[in-house]
């Protein structure tokens, strides 16, 4: 294959192509609104690269969405669609939040309690969807949807408690403990001169890390990757694809739950009661698109997720809407999606023609 | 050559069914189509190299080739699917341009591909008339096509009943349909595109009938195909292509099927297999009374017997859907069976997973080599450790020896000649079908298992491949493992078993040893008749 071929059916140029189609969209947008993109743009890109502190927020802002991300695109691999990451993040968001509250321990161990307590409710939310794939065949989009529900009026359920919510006003639970926050030295939070700051990412990067590991150097993720691929040619090969469905479904829920206990107990330090849904989730598979479900792209895509997002917060100050950040988000995935037909096509062609030969 | 110029497509207007016999045809030397010098690039890829081709009135013309000649190529740049890049096509003596299939048709250029095109609950004129409908815009005169349809059926003695719905109709009926639909449209010139891949023997025999039928009213056939047999039961003439170069055109009868083999693939090919004598040893594997019932709830293994020894192949015949892709996938645990064992040297493995299976010694060589046989965006390396990823020899503690992984691939790739050489990081979905398959022969042959099934192992292969196929599973038996072939080719059952065994609706309905095998015999089984003795 030469290089010309090779450059044409990787994923790098077209993300990058979408990315230049979803800004160029957004500025046509804004001038129709009549804005000046230019402004704009530029206020959105001083709002992330301005000062430290932005920098620094920007990757607060991404860290739980590197971990839906790897959640979905680790799903992705394993031939399963977790459209679920939301409710995934919302139980394990909660479970780390009561853990945080009610549970008293010191400093190291009451973090580490809160983030298992995450993984676990995230990995049994996805389970449960996942045993409802093998044993009963319900396809798993439907109730990973209906899950989401589920998460959401758990959750709200569970934040009016009176153990959990916060006394005086507010719609929201009680503050985590000290203890169970995601904190890092004081001197490197004065240094970044942001109060969120935390370890989020680094949590975010190892788990990405460790995704990659799995799925390309162990038997597990050879399994994992062959029931993803191919369900029919892996159990031929003697692998029991139902097992690789629940480990997938689990590990993928865990991961969703994990970002939800970033988002607590390293920013948030609460929950409050939703009025809808929070789309951590839901922007985890554009994450996990963005990134081709590479895990190592996931932590790119989610520091360019969490920028934007934060940045679209200062677009406000320049009169333009916020929401100019979800057009050019919708339109990136659009022209991926696009992509990726455009891809086949190519793919088809050059596939043709080795065949000829 | 040429010197028909200023004859039109008028002069090959039907003559009202009127059977001319093929010795009597006079217009045998006028050149219909002339394709000369065509040369196809695909960027620096010549997938056709200067080739010529040239068909006369009333001949059949075979193009012969093996996978990836360029044999489709060429015929899709006749049909107006891709441009050529240099060359020239004469049709009628007339220099045209095809610059689409609509062009291809109007010029009476019919197209029957291999894989039919066809509306299972439609009925067969409603399938014929799609795409250019009789009648006034509204409302579809289906009378009339109907009535058109029933002519050509009966004037090249097609059998086909206008009325039937394709989904209840047989393959070769179906494929029949195909070659009415190309007639309907008017076509004088047919491309038949492997026409014989799904075909049972005795269908392939009514199939060349139907051909020279055509021929005969003064249609010209063009079939692509690699199997040297029908060649030489059809053709006039054939065209040979190797590596997307013209090599000779021939005339058919004085040729031997060695001889295109040679020049198909440049080199002499071994037909028949060489196999030592053996004298079977003790049973491996003894299925009895097996029963089975199909998605819809049907018995489709009505307690079926077999038994399969050490050292010997154990030929499965019969007709696609009586019963064999249930049996396999029961043999190799992926699907449950009603009732029956299933010993594999005393264990009876009914039921048991695919694990179970191929940890008992059965391996397979399964019929859909795409679905079930590689994990297409599997790299080769990583298909060719598909059922020992977990041993000692790839991994270790869960972790993936990768220097152990590409070692044995590599080892693989040179010792089965799997191509293009280096491929360990390719995807397999990106080798031909033929290396595809080859990758398939590298893992499960030196699984060497007890017993070895393949199922229609050499399907859609051409002759070098087959060839290579046919000797590793001789190779198994020689040692003195046990093997069972299930092919739907009865020539492939009878040059390699030891002994055949017939299925017919569910059960093994005759045993012939396969010295003494006659095609007529297994034939007459296969279609539910019981033995002669």
């Amino acid at each position: 294959m030469n290089k010309k071929n090779s450059i044409l059916k990787g994923n790098a140029v077209y993300v990058f192509l979408s990315i230049m189609v979803g800004f160029a969209v957004g500025a046509i947008l804004l001038l129709v609104a009549g804005l000046s993109p230019g402004e704009a743009y530029g206020k959105l890109v001083d709002g992330i690269f301005g000062q430290t502190k932005y920098i620094v927020w920007s990757i607060v802002y991404a860290s739980p969405l590197i971990f839906t991300g790897l959640s979905v695109a680790f799903s992705f691999k394993t031939g399963v669609f977790n459209i679920g990451a939301e409710g995934q993040f919302v139980v394990g968001s909660l479970a780390a939040c009561v853990v945080g509250i009610v549970v008293k321990a010191p400093a190291a161990i009451h973090v580490v309690l809160c983030i298992l307590a995450a993984i676990i409710a995230g990995g049994l939310w996805g389970a449960i969807v996942g045993v409802l794939k093998v044993k009963r065949g319900v396809h798993e989009v439907l109730s990973y949807i209906m899950f989401n529900w589920i998460a959401f009026y758990l959750s709200n359920y569970v934040v009016n408690l009176k153990a959990i919510h916060r006394s005086g006003g507010g719609e929201a639970t009680k503050d985590i403990a000290d203890t169970a926050k995601m904190k890092l030295p004081d001197a490197v939070v004065a240094a970044t001169r942001c109060g969120a700051a935390n370890w989020g990412i680094f949590l975010a990067i190892g788990a990405a890390v460790l995704i990659w590991f799995i799925m390309n150097k162990t038997t597990l993720g050879y399994q994992l990757r062959a029931v993803g691929f191919s369900k029919s040619a892996a159990e031929y090969g003697g692998i029991n694809t139902s097992k690789n469905f629940l480990i997938a479904m689990s590990i993928s829920g865990g991961l969703a739950g994990l970002g939800g206990a970033v988002q607590v107990l390293g920013m948030s330090g609460r929950i409050s009661q939703f009025a809808s849904q929070e789309q951590f989730g839901f922007q985890g598979i554009t994450v996990a698109l963005i990134a081709s479900s590479n895990p190592i792209g996931c932590i790119f895509a989610g520091l360019f997720y969490g920028a934007m997002k934060y940045g679209g917060t200062k677009l406000s100050l320049v009169n333009a809407p916020a929401e100019v950040v979800d057009i050019i988000m919708g339109t990136i995935i659009l022209f991926i999606a696009i992509s990726h037909i455009f891809k086949m096509i190519v793919a088809k062609r050059l596939h043709k023609k080795e065949e000829d030969k | 050559m040429n010197g028909h110029n200023g004859r039109n497509s008028a002069d090959f207007a039907q003559g009202g069914g009127t059977k001319v016999d093929k010795a009597s045809n006079m217009n045998k030397d006028h050149v219909v189509l002339q394709m000369k010098d065509i040369v196809k690039k695909f960027g620096d890829f010549t997938a056709n190299d200067h080739i010529n081709l040239t068909v006369h009135k009333g001949e059949v013309h075979a193009i012969l080739g093996e996978n990836g000649a360029g044999k489709s190529t060429l015929m899709n740049v006749l049909y107006g699917m891709y441009p050529p890049t240099s060359g020239t096509i004469f049709y009628d003596g007339k220099e045209v341009k095809i610059d689409g299939p609509q062009k291809a048709i109007d010029l009476g250029i019919g197209m029957v591909h291999q894989h039919f095109m066809l509306i299972p609950p439609f009925t067969v004129t409603e399938n014929i008339v799609l795409g250019m409908e009789p009648g006034n815009g509204v409302t579809v005169d289906i009378k009339s096509a109907r009535e058109k349809i029933r002519q050509l059926s009966e004037q090249y003695n097609l059998m086909v009943d206008p009325d039937a719905k394709v989904e209840d109709i047989s393959v070769g009926m179906q494929q029949r349909v195909e070659i009415l639909k190309v007639l309907y449209r008017g076509a004088n010139l047919l491309i038949l595109d492997e026409p014989t891949a799904s075909l049972t023997p005795q269908e392939i025999g009514e199939l060349i009938d139907i051909i020279h039928n055509l021929t005969a009213d003064g249609k010209s056939v063009i079939i692509i195909t690699h199997k040297l047999k029908e060649i030489k039961a059809s053709a006039d003439h054939c065209t040979i292509i190797r590596s997307g170069k013209y090599i000779d055109t021939v005339d058919v009868a004085e040729c031997s099927e060695n001889d295109l083999a040679a020049m198909m693939v440049g080199r002499d090919v071994a037909f028949s297999v060489d196999k030592k004598e053996m004298t079977p040893g003790e049973v491996v594997l003894e299925v009895k009374d097996l029963k089975a019932k199909d998605y819809r709830g049907v018995e489709i293994l009505n307690g079926l017997n077999l038994n399969v020894r050490q050292g010997e192949i154990v030929g499965l015949a019969g007709v696609d859907g009586n019963g064999q892709t249930e049996l396999v996938e029961i043999l190799t645990g992926l699907r449950k069976g009603e009732s029956g064992q299933v010993m594999m040297k005393g264990v009876d493995l009914f039921n048991k997973t695919p694990r179970e299976t191929f940890d008992h010694g059965i391996t397979s060589i399964p019929e859909d080599r795409q679905k079930h046989g590689l994990v297409l965006d599997f790299t080769v390396a990583e298909n060719l450790i598909l059922q020992n990823f977990g041993k000692e020899k790839f991994s270790r503690k869960g972790i993936l020896k990768k220097d152990a992984i590409q070692k044995f691939a590599t080892e693989m790739i040179d010792k089965f000649d799997i191509r293009p050489s280096g491929c360990e990081n390719r995807h397999a979905g990106q080798l031909s079908g033929g290396n595809q398959q080859k990758v398939i022969i590298a893992r499960e042959v030196t699984n060497d298992s007890e017993l070895l099934i393949a199922v229609n192992p050499t399907r859609g292969l051409d002759v070098g491949a087959i060839e290579f196929v046919h000797k590793y599973l001789v190779e198994q038996r020689n040692k003195n493992r046990a093997v069972l072939l299930v092919s739907f080719e009865l020539d492939e059952i009878m040059d390699l078993s030891d002994r055949i065994e017939v299925i017919f609706d569910g059960q093994i309905v005759g045993s012939v040893a396969g010295d003494d095998a006659d095609e007529k015999e297994l034939g007459f089984m296969m279609a539910g008749g019981t033995k002669h003795e």
